[in-house]
């Protein structure tokens, strides 16, 4: 599924990564536990979390995870933004709940990873 | 290759700048993308450790062509029993490391697979050493 196409699904704002809308994502992994996030190993899913701090930006750096959603109203600040650009990140911001973002995405077809 | 980062108590704004900065080396330095995120992911929980659970310290990486070894040595408290932290699910992390996401006592045990070797030397009221290496190639 299209970037452009999740942020229409959810409703969201893109608010880093304008330009990689065209690209394609097919698989997703939610929490807010950035540990969790951490055991992915060579998966590399789009990250749906409620976590919004500077850590989520860290942890997904490290994880070569660059699509990051933000569910339940959460917004990035700009010191995030920022390190997300030098990354090449795109984030969204998502009004929904993790639960009906999850839920959305995977009756769009988007799969887990386990 | 020898680098070298100060950590700093309590400074989660700036936890995993060194990671980040020895991801940026390792990518240079064209090694396979998935030992640098084995390596990265292995840093890093070990520097949010120094910075969450410590009163900061110093992170040094040797790289040369076969292999990468990391430091983190920390100026303690120190951990009192290894093997229990070395368990998943077993933390004494505060609830400002829980709120950043971290503290699930899964760290240690998330290094332990990333690495070829761990070594993690503690002695209470003096700090610890966690030492990991990665081979390269």
């Amino acid at each position: 599924m299209k970037l452009s196409e999740i942020a229409k699904l959810l409703n969201a704002k893109v608010v880093c990564g304008q330009d990689r809308l065209d690209e394609e994502q097919d698989k997703a992994f939610a929490s807010d536990l950035m540990s969790d996030i951490l055991t992915l190993g060579d998966n590399f899913p789009m990250i749906v979390t409620g976590l919004c701090t500077m850590q989520t930006i860290r942890t997904c750096e490290m994880g070569n995870l660059d699509i990051v959603v933000f569910v339940r109203k959460k917004k990035p600040t700009e010191e995030m933004i920022e390190l997300a650009e030098d990354e090449g990140m795109v984030l969204m911001e998502c009004d929904y709940s993790m639960f009906k973002a999850c839920g959305l995405l995977w009756e769009a077809g988007i799969k887990p990873i386990y | 290759m020898h680098l070298e980062y100060t950590v700093i108590e309590g400074d989660f704004v700036n936890a995993g700048s060194a990671s980040s900065s020895i991801k940026k080396t390792l990518k240079q330095l064209n090694v396979n993308p998935s030992i640098v995120k084995r390596v990265v992911v292995a840093l890093y929980e070990a520097e949010v450790n120094a910075i969450a659970h410590a009163y900061g310290g110093v992170v040094t990486a040797d790289i040369d062509a076969g292999k990468i070894l990391l430091r983190v040595i920390d100026k303690g408290p120190g951990i009192p029993d290894i093997e229990w932290a070395m368990q998943e699910g077993h933390s004494t992390a505060s609830p400002e490391v829980r709120n950043m996401g971290f503290g699930a006592g899964m760290g240690l045990p998330n290094i332990k697979k990333n690495v070829d070797r761990l070594n993690v030397q503690s002695t209470v009221g003096v700090g610890t050493t966690v030492e990991m290496e990665v081979n390269l190639s």
